[in-house]
């Protein structure tokens, strides 16, 4: 049955079960404006939801209902016995179409005017003592009106019903059939005959339910006869109530939330218990306890089943959206759906329904081929979705599997070159698997087009994130040409984990038994020893170098109270999130517990490395250890405890991405930092191999000699010992830029904050928490070779004239960067600051042969610029690559229509000069 | 601290229907030998020195959380939220437990006094030269026999946004 539908019965019996009792009361003090009201405001609960549901014969009983009671709220009718019971006979009216609902899940056909007009007829006070006149008017209850008046109520309203019910046809006629033999039967019997008496006939219960059964009645023997049905019938229907509402109570969330709190609890104090029980041989608790123990598993249970549901909830839209799919798409689709009463926790359901939707889509979308398609493939037309569900262990598994055509490994590559998350060869060395993951990325999607349904890069990284979040893991398996498997993997309930409790410190933390992969002992006397990497501790597992992440320091734990610990002897906790597989050092480890996740308080929500916290059976409170966080934290955040992560806040402007920076000092002030992506080498030359050229310190270096520029002019470079130093490199040149130290690599947003007024310095920016100079690479370079950026590109592309780029960006800093970016690679740069001064270049009469454009600009943004010049500017033919920090899919169908040739996320060096290159040949070739 | 009581839960009987009386009923305390009140309504609970599991990349304000009767409870050491030092770790120390939107908090204070029944006529707002931090989380100060007392706003104490900028 239809969710809401089931909800709408439950709540309304609820609610015609509190107003029986409320009018019985009324009659009783029919001065109570309060019990009035009340009665009033369920009444027209009831209208409303009829009215917002569709059931109008429900509503317009409800609505003639509400209209008497609302005369006796404005005191414009008396409370009388009649009047209620009017009223009650119209609640049971509503609870018998109640009835017809439940068991057809439609109303059945029809109206109940003769009711309704008597309500009226109550409403305009003309029903008031003279009860036994009123039905006169009234077509098929005519006999039993007058009981109306003189029986008390309940069985007074019965007697209604049977008359009502009365001309009923027999209860196996289909429910649209009924009409036309059962009202000629009752018409003629009727003493009105204007009055329909259709409205009655109506309560039809196709399955042959006891409803329609009456008590042969004078007025219809004809409808009723032959049913055997009889008076028990009748009175079974009235008192049956709804088996929706007797098979089920609602109860708050929070009632149950707090009930299974106090499970949790209970379980604890046993596991405390029987802890203590382990300690003693003998006593005469053990029984109890044991017994105590058994009653509190079956309770913990029972509990964590009333928030269980079946994914079948989840999976209730998908058919319907499969055919809708299917008729657009013209393919021909079938979804089968197996073990959808698998049941999971309320909340993880909540979770993973549109994660589930989204890729049911997917697989009917680009998973699934065309008939045609598929028939020359051999296959049959149809294509088949199955979505399966089954527990393994703690776990539930989710396979949605479809036998199309599998993942398209080379348009994912072709993609992800696009995109710049990998360059050719990089995707080369990869294996399908690998490259399978791509799609996982945000702002991916291989749909050659933006259909209504898929392909607009809100994808599987949504998805991914989502089932991340609730502890999950996801797997892509794909056979070409055979279809592909989604394999996912969510725990039975967030509330109650399986945790690893390990100790750090002396800190006891506990970490999620569905991340730990294994654990692995390394010791000096053991087979594995950890090894370091300029201080990054990593570990040799099975011929594969395992990252390791240190919990101290990643928490910034000190260990000065518990420092007793072996500190040859470390474990490490393999841990998996999604595909990246590290493992987090830790002093020692405990046992699995059972643990309840519970929320951090809102003070520490900000803190990702935890996901909640706990109690264990001693009573003493834990932190849960999120891996994700941790997985994400360490991805980013270099291993030295300097890298504060505070900064984030503060920089909220917009158009900054992060970037690879690469921290040093050198000479007197803050730290400096360079982008990374223009570093070729790091290297640490021995001074006593400097030798003087040309009033230079010049090296050897790799058969060359390398001018050394320092960065403070002031520098003088010593005879001996060894000097750090940043390689640039461009083609056979390269040049030495001398440093004190080299302190860091960080992933940062550069939003250079202050503008420099020294030559070589581009600005101040925080980096890394710390006020730090950003050097202008261009400076030193030209300091080392006047003629860099000239003569590389004549050496470069000596047999083309030089190539003419416009760059129009906002940001000062980012023209910096990419001026001798793009000059080093051989291209003639110009540089703008925003599109009028771009369009005014035009009108001057400029030529360029490629046009790299910012999207967000102040004022004219990228894609009305790049629209102005493709309508009908001089530059029209001109190629354009837009240049943004947002390159999701979106961004760059946007820009596609908005005429940029192609769509480079910023801070990728190679992406945007594969770019132009590709732009550039291409233009010659069509040419 | 019994004595003190006896006389607030009449009052209170009295106080609920309408606060016309004036009067007010504070649990107080002492940080660093000055006088705290908190208003008596907003208490759920006081403690002796509790064990506490420490939070690491917490704010520093945030000593850790511990389980009170089966719920975590968050526990603030006033003293550092207040701009003084920190504890002496001799000192045991109490804490007073107040409930801000479901979630409770343990104020981590020097010693917990008696609850005291205050009039409207011996309060004051707060000098405009006391210290912002205090002024922050302070509705106001009332004159007693001998002393000031400072009277906490718990929201404002456990709103942690401030902190920062402070």
């Amino acid at each position: 049955m239809d969710d809401l539908l089931s909800e709408f019965l439950t709540e309304t019996n609820e609610n015609l079960s509190v107003l029986d009792v409320e009018l019985v009361r009324l009659e009783q003090n029919p001065n109570n404006p309060e019990l009035l009201s009340n009665i009033f405001r369920l009444v027209h609960t009831i209208k409303g939801t009829c009215g917002f549901l569709g059931l109008p014969r429900l509503e317009k009983v409800a609505h003639a209902s509400e209209n008497v009671l609302g005369k006796f709220r404005d005191g414009e009718l008396t409370i009388n016995p009649e009047a209620v019971s009017l009223i009650l006979q119209a609640l049971d009216t509503i609870k018998s179409l109640l009835a017809v609902l439940e068991a057809t899940e439609a109303e059945p056909p029809g109206d109940d005017l003769p009711l309704i007009e008597r309500l009226n007829l109550c409403a305009e006070g003309k029903l008031g003592a003279s009860a036994p006149a009123a039905p006169a008017p009234v077509a098929a209850p005519p006999p039993a009106a007058p009981a109306v008046a003189a029986a008390e109520s309940r069985p007074a309203t019965l007697d209604e019903l049977e008359a009502l019910w009365n001309s009923i046809p027999g209860p196996n006629d289909p429910p649209p059939a009924p009409a036309v033999p059962a009202s000629t039967a009752v018409v003629a019997r009727a003493p009105e005959p204007v009055e329909e008496p259709a409205p009655s006939q109506d309560l039809v219960v196709p399955d042959a339910e006891p409803v329609a059964a009456k008590m042969p009645a004078p007025v219809a023997p004809a409808a009723s006869g032959g049913n055997s049905g009889g008076a028990d019938a009748g009175a079974e229907a009235a008192t049956k109530e709804s088996a929706v509402a007797a098979q089920t109570i609602r109860v708050n969330v929070d009632l149950l939330e707090n009930l299974m709190t106090m499970v949790s609890e209970l379980v604890l104090t046993r596991n405390q218990l029987l802890q203590i029980l382990r300690s003693q041989k003998e006593s005469e608790f053990a029984a109890p306890l044991q017994r105590l123990n058994h009653v509190t598993s079956e309770l913990q249970e029972g509990v964590m089943k009333t928030r269980m549901q079946p994914i079948g909830n989840a999976w209730a839209k998908l058919p319907r959206l499969v055919r809708d799919l299917a008729h657009e798409l013209n393919k021909k689709i079938d979804l089968q759906m197996l073990g959808a009463d698998t049941e999971l926790d309320r909340q993880v359901l909540e979770l993973i329904k549109d994660p589930l939707t989204h890729m049911v889509r997917n697989s009917a979308d680009h998973g699934l081929e065309i008939p045609a398609e598929r028939v020359k493939a051999g296959k049959t037309e149809t294509g088949r979705i199955t979505l399966n569900a089954y527990h393994e262990g703690g776990h539930i598994i989710i396979e949605i599997q479809d036998d199309g055509k599998g993942l398209a490994i080379d348009r994912i590559k072709q993609k992800a070159i696009q995109n710049g998350m990998a360059s050719e060869g990089e995707l080369a060395s990869m294996t399908d698997q690998q490259i399978i993951q791509f799609i996982m990325k945000p702002g991916f999607s291989t749909a050659a087009k933006v259909t209504n349904v898929s392909g607009r890069g809100v994808g599987m990284d949504v998805v991914k994130t989502n089932i991340e979040k609730i502890g999950g893991t996801i797997e892509i398996k794909s056979a070409q040409g055979k279809g592909s498997t989604f394999v996912i993997k969510i725990p039975l309930t967030l509330a109650i984990v399986s945790a690893l409790i390990v100790e750090c410190a002396g800190e006891r933390f506990a970490i999620p038994q569905i991340s730990v992969v294994e654990l692995v002992r390394a010791a000096s006397d053991s087979e594995h020893t950890i090894e370091r990497l300029k201080g990054t501790p990593v570990l040799r597992l099975r011929n594969r170098l395992l990252p390791l992440v240190s919990l101290q320091q990643l928490l910034r734990l000190d260990d000065s109270e518990d420092a007793k610990k072996p500190a040859d002897e470390t474990f490490i906790v393999v841990t998996q999130v999604g595909t990246y597989t590290f493992g987090i050092m830790v002093d020692r480890v405990f046992d699995t517990e059972e643990i309840v996740v519970k929320p951090v308080a809102p003070i520490l929500r900000h803190i990702e490395m935890f996901s909640g916290n706990t109690i264990l059976g001693d009573g003493s409170v834990i932190m849960i250890l999120d891996p994700n966080g941790i997985a994400s934290a360490t991805g980013e955040m270099a291993m030295g405890e300097a890298a504060g992560k505070e900064t984030t806040a503060v920089q909220t402007q917009r158009q900054e991405d992060k970037m690879a920076l690469l921290l040093f000092r050198a000479g007197e002030g803050a730290p400096k930092a360079v982008p990374l992506s223009l570093v070729a080498r790091l290297e640490d030359v021995d001074l006593a191999t400097v030798e003087m050229s040309n009033g230079l310190p010049v090296v050897q270096y790799r058969g060359k000699l390398m001018p050394l520029v320092p960065i403070d002019p002031n520098f003088v470079v010593a005879s001996e010992g060894r000097q750090p130093v940043l390689v640039f490199a461009d083609g056979d040149r390269s040049m030495g830029l001398i440093v004190d130290e080299i302190v860091d690599i960080v992933e940062e947003k550069l939003n250079v904050q202050l503008a420099a007024e020294r030559p070589g310095l581009m600005g101040s920016a925080i980096i890394a928490g710390k006020a730090t100079e950003v050097i202008d690479a261009g400076f030193f370079l030209t300091q080392a070779y006047k003629d860099w950026f000239g003569s590389s590109a004549q050496e470069g592309f000596e047999e083309e004239k030089l190539q003419r780029v416009l760059l129009v960006d906002d940001s000062p800093f980012f023209r910096n960067l990419l001026t001798p970016l793009l000059s080093v690679a051989g291209y003639d740069v110009t540089a703008v600051e925003n599109a009028g001064d771009a369009l005014a270049l035009c009108e001057a009469g400029e030529d360029f042969d490629v046009i790299v454009s910012d999207i967000e600009m102040p004022g004219m943004s990228g894609f009305d610029f790049a629209e102005a010049v493709r309508h009908g500017s001089r530059w029209q033919r001109i190629p354009m690559v837009a240049l943004s920090s947002h390159a999701s899919a979106r961004d760059l169908d946007r820009g596609r229509i908005a005429g940029f040739n192609d769509y480079v996320a910023k801070f990728d060096r190679d992406a945007l000069l594969f770019a132009l290159q590709q732009t550039l040949t291409d233009q010659k070739g069509a040419a | 601290m019994s004595n003190a009581k006896l006389p607030s839960t009449v009052r209170k009987s009295k106080g609920d229907d309408i606060v016309v009386s004036g009067n007010q009923d504070y649990v107080t305390m002492t940080i660093a030998d000055q006088m705290f009140g908190i208003p008596v309504l907003q208490v759920q609970d006081v403690l002796g020195h509790q064990r506490i599991t420490r939070i690491p990349l917490a704010p520093p304000e945030v000593a850790g959380s511990l389980n009170l009767r089966g719920r975590i409870v968050t526990a603030i050491d006033v003293r550092l939220r207040l701009g003084l030092t920190g504890r002496p770790k001799d000192k045991p120390g109490m804490s007073i437990v107040v409930d801000l939107r479901g979630e409770l908090y343990s104020l981590m204070v020097d010693s917990v006094g008696e609850v005291l029944s205050l009039t409207k006529e011996d309060f004051e707002r707060n000098p405009a030269t006391l210290d912002p931090r205090w002024r922050e989380v302070s509705t106001g100060i009332y004159r007693l026999n001998g002393q000031l007392m400072v009277v906490l706003d718990v929201p404002r104490l456990l709103n942690f946004t401030t902190i920062e900028t402070a």
